[in-house]
């Protein structure tokens, strides 16, 4: 296949590369920058594809790459290290459903039929509402193990946090979408 | 006994990692008499497979009206 073949090829895929970068990285530009170098990468190794789709494979393990190194680089930063307001209130927002035993204040009730919702374009529009309001650090650690599908032992290593820390982010995480779910899908407040 | 709390952390590295046998125990025994658990089982599980149908919807490969090699 030749780059330009390659190209043709590869442009219907860009604007899915773009929004699958930009939930993550919450920031166009970066997201934009991310998805270009992936893709001039591609065109560089043409050659080596005898299809669309395994380029496309290759590319996405390569943008996939990109916003690991991202997300590496931004843990470094020690503004961004440190707590903030966002995740205090997500804390609390975990620690006020349950009284002082432990127990549920106001159980949450099941979801009937959430499966349904998978085939529904608003729903996901309400998902991605829902995690880019999460806070930075708890949205970046879900976004790695659940979108990018990498193991947690890997996430520790790539953003140096402990197990547990992970483990916490990861369940404040998920109580923060279950939440935003519940009053902006689900509906049942 | 689990706290409710504790529970739903345990629900959640269940998810992340292998729970020991002691934990796994006190969990299922926990969510057969807590509904408020059951149902945070249930949203977390959801959870995991939207994120998955989101990323497949994402990474699949371009369409392919010549059809090449599927």
């Amino acid at each position: 296949m030749t780059a330009d073949e390659l190209s043709l090829q590869l442009a219907d895929l860009r604007p899915r590369l773009v929004r699958f970068a930009r939930l993550q990285l919450r920031d166009d530009a970066a997201a934009e920058d991310a998805v270009q170098d992936a893709l001039l990468a591609a065109a560089e190794n043409a050659e080596r594809f005898e299809g669309a789709s395994a380029a496309a494979t290759w590319v996405f393990a390569i943008l996939r790459n990109k916003l690991v190194d991202e997300f590496r680089r931004r843990g470094r930063d020690p503004v961004a290290l440190a707590g903030n307001e966002g995740e205090a209130a997500l804390e609390s927002l975990f620690e006020e459903q349950f009284d002082a035993r432990g127990h549920w204040r106001d159980p949450p009730p099941a979801w009937s039929d959430p499966a349904a919702s998978l085939e529904q374009k608003r729903f996901w529009e309400v998902f991605e509402i829902c995690i880019s309001s999460l806070p930075e650090r708890p949205a970046r650690v879900f976004g790695m193990r659940e979108l990018l599908g990498m193991e947690s032992e890997e996430i520790c290593k790539e953003l140096g946090i402990s197990s547990s820390n992970c483990w916490v982010l990861l369940h404040r995480a998920r109580l923060g979408l279950r939440d935003c779910l519940s009053r902006r899908w689900f509906g049942e407040h | 006994m689990l706290s409710c709390k504790d529970a739903t952390e345990l629900i959640s590295q269940g998810m992340d990692r292998r729970l020991s046998l002691v934990e796994r125990f006190g969990l299922r025994l926990h969510l057969l008499i807590c509904r408020g658990c059951r149902a945070t089982e249930q949203h977390l599980g959801f959870l995991r497979n939207a994120s998955s149908a989101w990323r497949q919807h994402h990474e699949a490969p371009p369409s392919t009206p010549q059809g090449d090699s599927k």
